[in-house]
């Protein structure tokens, strides 16, 4: 099963997950940084919009498991 | 304009945009065989971290590969191999092997090269390389003088200085930044300059350089002479086109059939165009339904602030604070046209501008 994996300690809150997919990303209040609201997308569509999370996040701080 | 079959794809340009179209044919089921050609002898990597973190050796080079080891796109890596021509009635790309790469469709990512200044001790940054030299020249402290005070420039006294060097930027324009934000917010966010204990010298053009073996100082316009061990230069990108003025430029070979273009090349200058553009770029060559376009966005980090702008801003829009306060240098402004926003801009509000910037994509953009 996929699973997004989030590194916030990494991430720098550019919100591009966000405006990717809001039902699976949010950003914390504090610092901005990501919040998983869904970490296994349900379907194949949900599963697309987190590949592209992965790769349009410009600090590299989202990735997939198998 | 859709190409009926394209069963072999070049990209021309191995970097963020050439990573994303690869990825991005592959997103929308195209099988076929794809060859990427990239000048320098590099896998992807990031430029953003190398006026930034890797200048201050907080990233290394394994951290900024862009493409995991193991991610298997099926594609044929032309590393190390430049394109000198192009004929896009075959769509023919002429490699400096002597070779002509021949296919269906072919995408046009070369990005750009930064504008040079031809001087001893004078550096430009643009690709690993050039970081990994100015990296070098940076482990001892001294005087530097950044030649231009947009984004990189920007970035690099930031650099330098949490490496401890006296830091003085010069720039032409009196207001930095005032292209991107506007006087009144360009401004405000090069006063991070001064905060930091870096001096900033606007509206005068450098007149000379001077030194022969080393370099030794920059002479301003109004007379003045600046003490330099090391100089920077951060004047702006000239697009990557020169192999394709055989054929007409980059208007002419775009305007063929399956021939896109995508990235810096075009104009741009930011990261997340780059990386997402593509999709629309290729969606055109294989004939597929673009994905939604968004309003322009890039960020830089300066001085531990993180600046994000986003949207279409256009001299005469009206800005105002929407949270925070400028002399904190943690605020939220907003760009308006005709009641409208036009363009966000946060220091150090990433979640808030999130939340303004989404709000933009549902206003109807020029192109
Ligand atoms: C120091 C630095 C810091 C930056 N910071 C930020 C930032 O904070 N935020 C932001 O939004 N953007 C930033 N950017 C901009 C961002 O990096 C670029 O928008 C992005 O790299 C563009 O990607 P690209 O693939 O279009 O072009 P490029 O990255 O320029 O890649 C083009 C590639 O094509 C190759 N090439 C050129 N000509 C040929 C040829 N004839 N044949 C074969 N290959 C060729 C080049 O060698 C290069 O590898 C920064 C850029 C730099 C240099
Ligand atoms: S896109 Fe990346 S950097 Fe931006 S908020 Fe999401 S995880 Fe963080």
């Amino acid at each position: 099963m996929t699973e997004i994996v989030a590194d916030a300690g990494r991430c720098v809150g550019a919100g591009q997950c966000v405006l990717t997919d809001p039902d699976a990303f949010d950003q914390s209040d504090e610092d901005g940084t990501v919040v998983l609201l869904q970490a296994v997308p349900a379907d194949d569509e949900a599963l697309k919009r987190a590949q592209i999370a992965v790769e349009i996040c410009p600090s590299r701080a989202l990735s997939l498991t198998d | 304009m859709a190409v009926v079959c394209v069963e072999k794809v070049a990209i021309v340009g191995a970097s963020l945009a050439g990573l994303a179209a690869v990825r991005a044919l592959r997103r929308q089921s195209f099988a076929g065989e794809i060859v990427v050609v990239g000048a320098e002898p590099h896998r992807p990597y990031d430029r953003p971290p190398l006026s930034k973190d890797f200048l201050t050796g907080a990233v290394t080079t394994a951290g900024l590969a862009l493409s995991p080891d193991d991610e298997d796109l099926g594609a044929d890596w032309r590393l190390g191999v430049t394109a000198t021509g192009f004929d896009p009635r075959t769509r023919s790309v002429r490699l400096d092997t002597g070779e002509v790469l021949r296919a269906d469709g072919v995408v046009i990512a070369t990005g750009a090269r930064a504008r040079p200044i031809e001087h001893v001790g004078v550096h430009t940054l643009r690709t690993l390389d050039d970081a990994i030299v100015l990296r070098e020249a940076l482990r001892q402290t001294g005087r530097l003088v950044v030649i231009g005070a947009g984004f990189i420039g920007a970035e690099v006294a930031s650099s330098a200085r949490k490496l401890g060097w006296d830091v003085t930027v010069v720039e032409s324009l009196s207001t930095p930044l005032s292209g991107q934000l506007g006087t009144e917010m360009g401004e405000i966010v090069s006063r991070l300059h001064g905060d930091h204990g870096v001096r900033l010298l606007t509206g005068v053009p450098v007149s000379g350089l001077t030194g022969t073996d080393r370099i030794e100082a920059v002479q301003l316009a109004d007379g003045a002479r600046i003490e330099a061990d090391l100089v920077v230069a951060g004047i702006g990108a000239i697009p990557n086109v020169e192999w394709l003025a055989e054929a007409g430029g980059l208007a002419a070979v775009t305007s063929v059939p399956g021939v896109v273009a995508t990235g810096d090349v075009t104009g741009s200058q930011h990261w997340t165009f780059a990386v997402e553009h593509p999709a629309t770029a290729v969606a055109s060559l294989l004939g597929a339904d673009p994905p939604v376009a968004r309003a322009p966005y890039f960020w830089s980090d300066q001085y531990g602030v993180m600046i994000q702008f986003a949207g279409h801003r256009q001299p005469g829009d009206t800005v105002r604070i929407v949270e925070g306060d400028p002399e904190q240098r943690r605020f939220l402004a907003v760009y308006e046209r005709d009641g409208q926003p036009s363009a966000v801009l946060g220091l150090n509000q990433p979640k808030l501008f999130t939340r303004w910037r989404r709000q933009l994509r549902s206003v109807p953009q020029e192109a």
